[in-house]
Formats: C-alpha cells, sequence, structure tokens
C-alpha cells in the first residue's frame, strides 16, 4: 500500500474508517475532499486534524456570502494605491506593493505542502465553485496586473466544507472526492466524548448519550443538538456536578442542548407529557 | 467486471461521468483499495457518488450487483396491488363518500401494520418507488416498510453487509426531507434586484469618478440588491390532505421561516378555493378572494398545496363545494382559472404520490390549468424553475 492510509485521525480527532479513507484517496490523488454533514460533526475541524495529523500547516478561507473566487487568489487594492497617490504616500509606481495574495494564493506560493480549508463554500454566490474550478485543476493563475504568474510548488490538500445550503455545480462535484460525514453512532459517540473529557466516569457518559440521542430523537424538535453542542453539555455537567439520579426525570442546563425557543417549548411539553405516564 | 458496475450504477440513476471512472481506475491502480471489497466500497463512493442523497441508491446497486440482491426497482407484485388507488369513485353523495373515506383509511391502517409486521419477519421490499411512497399515507410515521432491508448482523462487517443495512435511506432526496431542506430548497426562489436606499459602497463607480475627478477622491453609492419574490402560498386543509397536516406544515414553516421574501401571504383552503380564502385552519377568519386578487398583483409568486382529488361537482358546479351551508355561487373551476390568470407564475404542488394523479378526474381538469408538482425536495425544486423561468 504505497503512502496509503496515512491519515488515521488525531488524538483530538476520531475518525471513521470511511472517512480516513475518503481522506486518503483525497491525499493521494490529490483531489479537493469536498465535506457535507449535520452542522456540528466537525467538518471544519477535520481540516484542523489533517494538518495537525500529517504536521501540514493550515491555511483557512472563510467563505461568505459576498466572497468572490478571484478574491481568494489575490486582491488588487486600487483605493489604497489611489489613496496613496492622492496623498504621495508609499510606492505607487510599484504595482506589487499594492497586490496581497488570498488565501488560494498563499497556499500555491508556500514552500511546503499545505491543507487549504475552504469553509461553508455554498454561503457564496452560485458561481462561485465554478470561478474556482481552473485554478484548483491547474494550481496556477495568472496576476493580470502584472502579468505574473503563481504556480503551487506543492499541490495543497484542499478540504471545502459545505452545509448544503445551495446545491453545487456538477462540473465541480466532478472533480472531488466527496464524503458525507454522518451523524455518529453512540459507540463512535462515547470514543469522541472520551477524547473531549478524559477524565469522567463511563456511567455518566453512557447515561448523557442516552438522554442526548433521546432528545434528538423527539421529532417536534427543530434543530437537533449536534456533536459539538454534546460535549459542551457534558463539559457543564462535569463541572456543575449533577448527580445521575435528577437526569431521568430533568435535564439540567438544558439551554446548552437546545438553541431555539421554540424547541425548549416543545421539549417542556414532551418532559410533561412523560411525567403524566410515569406518575 | 468493473465497468459493467460503471453502467450498473448509471442504469440506476447515478450519473457517474468518465473523468469520475477514470479517477477511480487510477485511484484502484495505485492500490488504494488493496483487497479489501470494503475499501473498494468506500473508495468507489467516495469518487463517483457526489450526492449524499445518492447514498442510499449506491448502497443498495452495490449490494445487488456485488451480492445478487434483488435490484432497487423491483417491486412485490402484492404491494403494488396495494398502492392501487383507493379513491372512491366520482358520483357519490358527500355522506356517502365520507364514510367511503374513514373506512377506507382505515383499512389502509391495518394494511399498514400488517405489512410492517409482515417486513420485520420476511426482509424482502427495498425499492425506489416506495422511497416516493414517504409522501403516500403509508410512509406517515416515517415507517417506511418496504424501505425496510435488514442486512446481515454481527461477525466481520463485509462491504455488502454495511451496504445492505442503508445507513443512509434517510438521506434520499425523493424522500420528503425536513424543514431545513425545504427551506434551502425555498431558498432558490430568488430574484435579486437594486432596490432601496443607496448605502452600498460602488467600489468601480467610486474608481472611475476618482480618475475622472483628476484623483480627487469622489465616493459613489448605490441601492444594495434585494430579493423581490413575493409569494403566496394557499394551501388545502381537511379531510384528504389530513394525512399530509405534517408534511404541510415543515413547508409552511419553512416558507414562514425564510426571510429573503419581500412579502409572503397565506391562506387556506378545503378541497378548492372560492369566492372566500381562509386564514386559520379552522376556516373562520376569510377574506375575499376577488378582494385578494384586486390586492395582489401579477408580480406575486403563486404556489398552491392539494391533492387535488375531489368530487367533479367541487369543480364544475355552483353550489357544489364540499361544505353543504356553503353553497358558492361560481364553480370552483372559475376561481381556479382566474387565480392561474391573475398569478401567471404559479404552481400546483401534491403530496399525492405520482401514480394517484391520474386516477382522480378532478386532478387532471386541474392540471389543464396548473402545473403540478409532487411535493417532494425534488418536486418542489422542479416547480420553483418552473415559476421562475416562466416568460411572462
Amino acid at each position: 500500500m504505497s503512502g496509503f492510509h496515512r491519515f488515521q485521525g488525531t488524538q483530538r480527532y476520531i475518525a471513521s474508517r470511511d472517512l480516513q479513507d475518503a481522506v486518503n484517496v483525497a491525499l493521494t490523488l490529490e483531489r479537493p475532499l469536498l465535506l457535507k454533514g449535520e452542522p456540528g460533526t466537525g467538518k471544519t475541524l477535520l481540516a484542523e486534524a489533517i494538518a495537525e495529523g500529517l504536521g501540514m500547516p493550515l491555511i483557512r478561507w472563510h467563505v461568505k456570502s459576498t466572497s468572490k473566487a478571484q478574491d481568494g487568489a489575490y486582491v488588487y487594492d486600487t483605493v489604497q494605491r489611489l489613496n496613496d497617490s492622492r496623498f504621495g504616500e508609499g510606492d505607487v509606481s510599484d504595482i506589487r506593493n499594492y497586490i496581497r495574495l488570498g488565501p488560494l494564493g498563499r497556499s500555491f506560493a508556500s514552500e511546503e505542502r499545505v491543507v487549504l480549508l475552504i469553509d461553508e463554500v455554498d454561503k457564496a454566490d452560485m458561481e462561485f465553485p465554478n470561478d474556482l474550478l481552473h485554478e484548483l485543476d491547474a494550481m496556477r493563475f495568472t496576476i493580470m496586473e502584472t502579468n505574473e504568474e503563481v504556480i503551487a510548488k506543492h499541490r495543497p490538500m484542499v478540504v471545502i466544507t459545505s452545509n448544503a445550503e445551495k446545491e453545487l455545480p456538477d462540473a465541480f462535484l466532478r472533480r472531488c472526492v466527496f464524503h458525507y460525514i454522518a451523524f455518529p453512532e453512540p459507540e463512535m459517540m462515547t470514543q469522541i466524548v472520551r477524547v473531549h473529557h478524559p477524565h469522567l466516569d463511563g456511567t455518566l457518559i453512557k447515561q448523557c448519550l442516552e438522554r442526548f440521542y433521546w432528545i434528538r430523537e423527539q421529532s417536534e424538535i427543530r434543530k437537533r443538538p449536534s456533536t459539538s453542542e454534546l460535549i459542551d453539555w457534558i463539559g457543564a455537567l462535569a463541572r456543575g456536578g449533577i448527580d445521575l439520579s435528577s437526569m431521568k426525570r430533568e435535564i439540567p442546563y438544558l439551554g446548552v442542548l437546545l438553541k431555539k425557543e421554540t424547541d425548549t417549548r416543545a421539549f417542556q411539553q414532551i418532559m410533561q407529557r412523560g411525567k403524566k405516564i410515569f406518575a | 467486471m468493473f465497468i459493467d458496475f460503471f453502467y450498473f450504477l448509471r442504469s440506476h440513476g447515478i450519473k457517474v461521468s468518465v473523468t469520475e471512472w477514470m479517477t477511480l481506475m487510477e485511484a484502484l491502480g495505485r492500490e488504494l483499495s488493496g483487497t479489501s471489497l470494503m475499501r473498494f466500497y468506500h473508495l468507489c463512493r467516495a469518487i463517483c457518488v457526489k450526492r449524499e442523497s445518492q447514498y442510499d441508491l449506491y448502497d443498495q446497486c452495490f449490494a445487488s450487483f456485488f451480492q445478487d440482491a434483488e435490484a432497487p426497482e423491483a417491486l412485490s407484485e402484492q404491494l403494488l396491488d396495494w398502492l392501487s388507488s383507493p379513491i372512491p369513485p366520482p358520483d357519490l353523495s358527500p355522506e356517502e363518500r365520507e364514510q367511503l373515506e374513514a373506512l377506507d383509511l382505515e383499512r389502509l391502517r391495518e394494511l399498514f401494520e400488517q405489512r410492517l409486521k409482515e417486513q420485520k419477519e420476511r426482509h424482502d421490499g427495498g425499492s425506489r418507488w416506495i422511497g416516493t411512497g414517504g409522501t403516500s399515507p403509508f410512509g406517515q410515521g416515517g415507517q417506511n416498510p418496504a424501505g425496510i432491508r435488514v442486512g446481515g448482523e454481527g461477525g466481520g462487517r463485509s462491504a455488502i453487509q454495511v451496504a445492505s443495512k442503508r445507513l443512509f435511506r434517510n438521506l434520499r432526496h425523493d424522500v420528503v426531507l425536513d424543514t431545513r431542506s425545504i427551506g434551502v430548497a425555498l431558498r432558490q426562489l430568488r430574484q435579486l434586484r437594486r432596490d432601496g436606499a443607496q448605502d452600498e459602497l460602488d467600489l468601480d463607480e467610486t474608481i472611475d469618478e476618482t480618475a475622472k475627478n483628476a484623483g480627487d477622491i469622489e465616493i459613489v453609492f448605490r441601492a444594495p440588491r434585494k430579493n423581490t419574490v413575493k409569494l403566496l402560498l394557499l394551501m388545502d386543509v381537511g379531510g384528504s390532505m389530513t394525512p399530509y397536516t405534517h408534511l404541510c406544515e415543515r413547508l409552511f414553516s419553512a416558507a414562514h421561516a425564510a426571510n429573503h421574501f419581500k412579502a409572503f401571504r397565506f391562506y387556506y383552503f378545503h378541497n378548492c378555493p372560492y369566492e372566500r380564502l381562509y386564514q386559520d385552519i379552522s376556516l373562520m377568519k376569510g377574506e375575499e378572494t376577488k378582494h385578494l386578487l384586486e390586492q395582489l398583483d401579477r408580480e406575486w409568486y403563486c404556489m398552491i398545496v392539494g391533492d387535488a382529488a375531489m368530487s367533479p361537482y367541487e369543480l364544475t358546479s355552483a353550489g357544489g363545494a364540499i361544505d353543504f351551508f356553503h353553497n358558492n355561487p361560481e364553480p370552483g373551476l372559475v376561481w381556479l382559472q382566474r387565480i392561474a390568470e391573475r398569478f401567471p407564475r404559479s404552481a400546483w404542488l401534491n403530496p399525492d404520490p405520482l401514480p394517484y394523479w391520474d386516477t382522480t378526474y378532478t386532478n387532471r381538469l386541474i392540471r389543464e390549468i396548473f402545473s403540478m408538482f409532487p411535493l417532494t425536495v425534488e418536486g418542489l425544486e422542479e416547480a420553483i424553475q418552473h415559476i421562475k423561468h416562466r416568460v411572462v
């Protein structure tokens, strides 16, 4: 297995087998890895874990609704140059002083292979992924203003996350390795929790998980709590020192798990019903 | 063998491109999968399947190709019978019809439960078709019996076992998903125009103007882009729509939560809109349809949700409304036509599964007036595309 199976998760990030495989396929084939999944399943964290696990620097590009593909490569600060020329500051004659590489540009220019995280790609305009195609394929772009070409010294490991707010174009999808992070099963979740709270008692974790999955199963709850919320919640419980017997009757620190008022209300109704049945 | 799998996937609706297949071959050439079928399963999925909604289909294809398990399209005879329409014949009195409907629902429920029991014992089923059935009465409660397939358990987890567990069943596209996915679909209903106060810096214009101004900075503002879509949602409630209450609620709450519309109005009706539309489900607080049509202009997008299944006279005759005391002066069809004329950008969403559609006369009548789409995420997307691309 020539150099395959290199990424195996890190101490702080537990990756399932299929996720490891997807990462390694992307690494070996030098294709972008596209990640989807429920919010809070650790899509962004994965990029950090890959960087950490493989000892590569991480460059982040947080995409916003106004982001343009071009900005990722470089930005030419015209206004600054205009301003400088007006007030006679800086070296206006050299256009290079006003060209700043974006995250994509920096990942190309880097002396070593880096992990480039393009976070929440679906936040941007529909055309954004298509505009990136050429750069990601050829791993080079030209700075129009100076006619210089930036060529990747090492093809970066590109990790792209999406919350599925918009469908991504087919041409873009064809070039990616795709992985959907499924919500972890209880066994896996136990491992994840242990990583974050290593000193916790096994029974406490088990009880917390039972309650947590039970809450997720309630169909009335719209925004189901995620892994990251579970970890925060268990952290709060551990610090607050909750005795296990009360867990059956109430859920302490509910605000950590449920963020919507409607959900909290729905949950109270569920609990009320439960009390009637058991009473 | 592998090239067969390529065509097998394609023929079952996973449109693997040649590029992707070549990538897979490259990966295999580098021995990325080793000799393990499990690794091949992951590898092939990562490269060839790009939508989680297709994971389930992939699982079925994989299981069936590598183990000669049943192909996803196969439908058992019994199930087909069962799906054939329980909709009553048209010329019955309302009382008779109500009785019949109630009976039918009972019977359906019995069949449903019976089926569910059988399923647990026999482990059969599994068909794309019933996936759509998520919107059928049988799908309510998310317990789609035909969707249940139990893979081998315990022991070493082979790829086929994992595939036949079908863990990703809930991600399928043709099954109605949750509020969020409807919300995502609704976000496509956008038409951006510059509108309102000029408070956004127009960089290009600023530079142009500054240059013309001999370098003295001249700042130019413009109005930000805003969505101009106005949406009118009309929903059928009660009667034959009762099984779909949850589904409609989800669509409603998604539309209501979507704050990107310039304006959003919703009204209820029972079976067919007449001279009044209602603001509450109990159909008490109403507004005159005529008044509404005058008030809202042609720019409004109109979506009607209903099963379009009723007695023909509810559409075609005056006084035919389902409510005996209603005694509508004009037939429902006239009102539907008025709505369609007023809002050229309109679509009808039907929660009934497609095969039901042709079984009701009224459905066919309504389809002459409105373009009809199934109320699934895919159907909703199609409807939105239809509305958006409609040249008016």
